[in-house]
């Protein structure tokens, strides 16, 4: 085989179990997949502010350093244009750069790189350069963090084609989805949550790959179909646990990754239960769920039994006070009343 | 009104790297007549090139923004010939200078303007967005200052390649496992870019982790209308951003290719060994509005007809039909030579535009390719993408 060259992932094999006692944290799960990359892959690095010496600002990458060195994990002025920029150059000549945002909030600064470079380098040269990049960084409301750092950029940045966006809910998707991202050839937008990175749940031992455009059915039940994605799925499942006291069940899809967005398993669920709820941390106007809503009425209007709803975050900039930041959020309150009021 | 700078700049004591007239074109005077017979040559076929473009945007065959080299020829050809065929280049948008002098078939760069499938971008580019992946060409760039980051990465990954690595990536013409090469990128930006943070924050990038690649200011004197020091500080003494990032700054005059070619591969050698960064503030004028659009009222025709005074291409033509003898006191380049070579580069350049005239425009399947290498269902609820056509260069 030719240098550099890797064999291709293999997704037909199903994937391994997700119970099991192998309780690791969503941090590890990210660092397995990174270093189980870096280790086969010596193309791959990670790069960013604090990865290395500081183990990361969130300790994703603890012990990266030590084990890959100071040429793989790189340690970054805080310049995300500049080094967003360096990592299309990087990706444009061969390597495949890992580019850890502290958090997305601040990739709006590097927004020429990543949205005028990383998603058009390819259509523009005519096919001649791809650019092979992963993002990552926490995404959304990190605990009252205020306007400036609890941005949700899948809304704004799903807006470009040429991108691929991940965006998991668990420790297991979040190794399995990040290894897939990482050997993908087209740039990841890989959006992560502070909030959940401390949270545990069994992740297997043995590798896999989960394929990018096929939602997990996180919960099953017949009379509302609840899409999400990222952290709001797991208040999903709280509303879904709610709302089962009063009979009332519902289909709980955790979609993974937003581009593709996996709407033939929405159009599966609608065609069961007529209903339909989406959760969505972006801002209501131009977001993820309307894109959801507009592509279901296009597709699946026959099916829909009463209007869809829409549980956004608030339309207003974030706030800081912790009662509020909570009722500018998704939660579970919220969604269980969204699913009430489709039943009528 | 406000002289861009003096059409002469005064030398200055102060400057170390000014060398006296009289050793100025030494290590280019010693190169074979047919290397600087080329050089001529390529910066006729610049200037030729650019003409026939103007014609062709006023006869509305090329649309877009369109901005024209003519009067910066030397910059090109004196820099990227300093260059090994496989160090990286990347660009901003008023690019089809350097794209033809790193080697790209007219047919290809004219064919992209007229936005035919035998562009070098399928069409997909245009003016602004020359790409050549053989020829290490990275783009053509059209937002202020972005490529100077890509520059940085370019040689970043060059210099990743030798430490850890160690074998070359398959880019173009690499052999297999071939041993990496130490290299150099270039990154050219115009003064206008002096004022964009992507530039400063790739500087420091590049000084703090010492990396190979040099940022080449075509100091034309103007963004669009703008004089440089209407928009940037210290424009009498750029060495000053330099300095601010640890990185060696030259001062070179770019208006005769020998003495810019002095000046400048020194520098790429040194770089290249010590695999560290250098700025450059390459002094240059560019003979036509910023782009076809321009009525110039921001300088004087008089300042123009300056500048024009020393043309590079004027300046080495007489050079290697006069000054230059061999031992029986015969020029390198006699008038019919010359002659000869001003008719081949004509008709190349009109073939350039018959080709690009009747190659067909792009199928409209070609919309849809080329936005994922990797496509997959459901990355779009309204288009199906698709793999497109092979890139005519690749
Ligand atoms: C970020 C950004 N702002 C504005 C423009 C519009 N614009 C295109 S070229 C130009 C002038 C740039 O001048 P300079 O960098 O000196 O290059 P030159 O045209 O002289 O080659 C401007 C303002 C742009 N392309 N990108
Ligand atoms: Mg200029």
């Amino acid at each position: 085989m030719p240098a550099f060259e890797l064999p291709t992932v293999d997704f037909s094999k199903p994937l391994p179990s997700r119970d099991g006692t192998r309780l690791i944290q969503f941090r590890e799960a990210l660092r397995e997949a990174m270093s189980e990359e870096m280790r086969r892959d010596p193309r791959v690095f990670l790069m960013g502010e604090e990865v290395a010496e500081y183990h990361g600002a969130y300790k994703v990458s603890q012990g990266m350093l030590e084990e890959f060195g100071p040429k793989r994990i790189i340690d970054s002025p805080i310049s995300e244009n500049g080094f967003a920029g360096m990592a299309v150059g990087a990706a444009m000549y061969g390597l495949r750069p890992i580019i850890e945002f502290m958090s997305w909030s601040f990739s709006l600064v590097a927004a020429d790189p990543i949205l005028n470079n990383v998603p058009k380098m390819l259509y523009m040269s005519g096919g001649q350069w791809g650019c092979p990049v992963v993002f990552r960084g926490n995404d959304g409301a990190g605990g009252q963090l205020g306007s400036t750092h609890s941005w949700c950029v899948e809304g704004l940045y799903a807006n470009v084609p040429g991108v691929k966006i991940v965006i998991p809910s668990n420790p297991y998707d979040a190794k399995g989805l990040l290894k897939t991202a990482i050997r993908d050839d087209d740039p990841v937008f890989f959006l992560e949550s502070e909030r959940m990175l401390g949270d545990k749940a069994h992740v297997p031992e043995e590798e896999y790959y989960i394929p990018f455009g096929q939602a997990r059915v996180a919960r099953e039940g017949d009379d509302c179909t609840l899409v999400s994605f990222g952290r709001p799925v797991n208040f999903c499942l709280e509303a879904a646990a709610e709302l089962e006291n009063d009979r009332i069940s519902v289909d709980v899809l955790d979609m993974r990754t937003i581009r593709p967005l996996d709407i033939d398993s929405i159009l599966t669920s609608l065609r069961k239960t007529n209903r339909l709820v989406v959760v969505d941390q972006c801002w209501p106007f131009a977001s993820i769920a309307s894109e959801v809503v507009t592509q279901v009425c296009e597709r699946g209007f026959d099916w829909l039994d009463t209007p869809p709803v829409r549980v956004n975050t608030e339309d207003v900039p974030t706030p800081y006070a912790k009662g509020l930041e909570y009722a500018y959020l998704p939660n579970k309150d919220k969604i269980a009343a969204a699913v009430r009021k489709t039943l009528g | 009104m406000t002289q861009a700078h003096a059409p002469t700049p005064a030398p200055s004591p102060a400057k170390p790297d000014s060398p006296r007239a009289a050793s100025r074109r030494r290590m280019a005077e010693q190169l074979p007549d047919a290397t600087l017979i080329k050089w001529l040559r390529d910066m006729f076929l610049i200037r030729e090139f650019e003409n026939r473009t103007a014609q062709a945007y006023q006869q509305a065959r090329i649309g877009g923004f369109c901005h024209l080299y003519t009067g910066q020829e030397a910059v090109a050809v004196g820099t990227i010939n300093a260059l090994q065929p496989d160090d990286p280049i990347v660009h901003a948008y008023r690019d089809h200078g350097h794209a033809l002098a790193r080697g790209m078939d007219p047919r290809a760069c004219m064919a992209e303007m007229f936005g035919r499938a035998s562009g070098c971008a399928k069409g997909k580019g245009g003016s602004m967005h020359m790409f050549d992946k053989p020829h290490w060409f990275f783009g053509g760039h059209g937002i202020v200052g972005a490529q100077t980051p890509l520059g940085t990465g370019l040689a970043f990954a060059a210099k990743y390649e030798c430490e850890v690595l160690g074998k070359s990536l398959p880019n173009p013409g690499v052999l297999d496992g071939q041993p990496p090469k130490k290299k150099v990128a270039l990154a050219f930006l115009g003064d206008g870019a002096l004022n964009q943070g992507a530039l400063h924050e790739a500087m420091n990038l590049a000084g703090l982790y010492s990396i190979p690649v040099i940022y080449i200011v075509e100091n034309n004197g103007y963004s669009m209308g703008t004089a440089i020091h209407r928009g940037t500080t210290m424009a009498h003494d750029l060495m000053a951003k330099a300095r601010a990032y640890g990185i060696e700054g030259r001062v070179i005059d770019g208006f005769d290719v020998m003495e810019l070619y002095d000046h400048f591969k020194p520098l790429v050698d040194a770089c290249r060994e010590e695999q560290r960064p250098a700025f450059v503030d390459l002094k240059t004028y560019r003979y036509l509005g910023h782009s076809m659009s321009d009525p110039q009222k921001y300088r004087t025709k008089d300042e123009v007809d300056q500048f024009k005074a020393k043309d590079s291409i004027d300046c080495m033509a007489a050079y290697l039909m006069g000054e230059r003898v061999d031992a029986a006191g015969k020029p390198s380049l006699s008038q019919d030579q010359f002659q000869e070579m001003q008719e081949e580069v004509r008709a190349l350049v009109r073939d350039s535009v018959e080709f690009a005239e009747n190659s067909p425009v792009p199928d409209p399947a070609e919309l849809y390719s080329d936005v994922f290498v990797n496509p997959q269902p459901n990355l779009s609820p309204t288009a199906e993408y698709v793999k497109g056509a092979r890139n005519p260069l690749l």
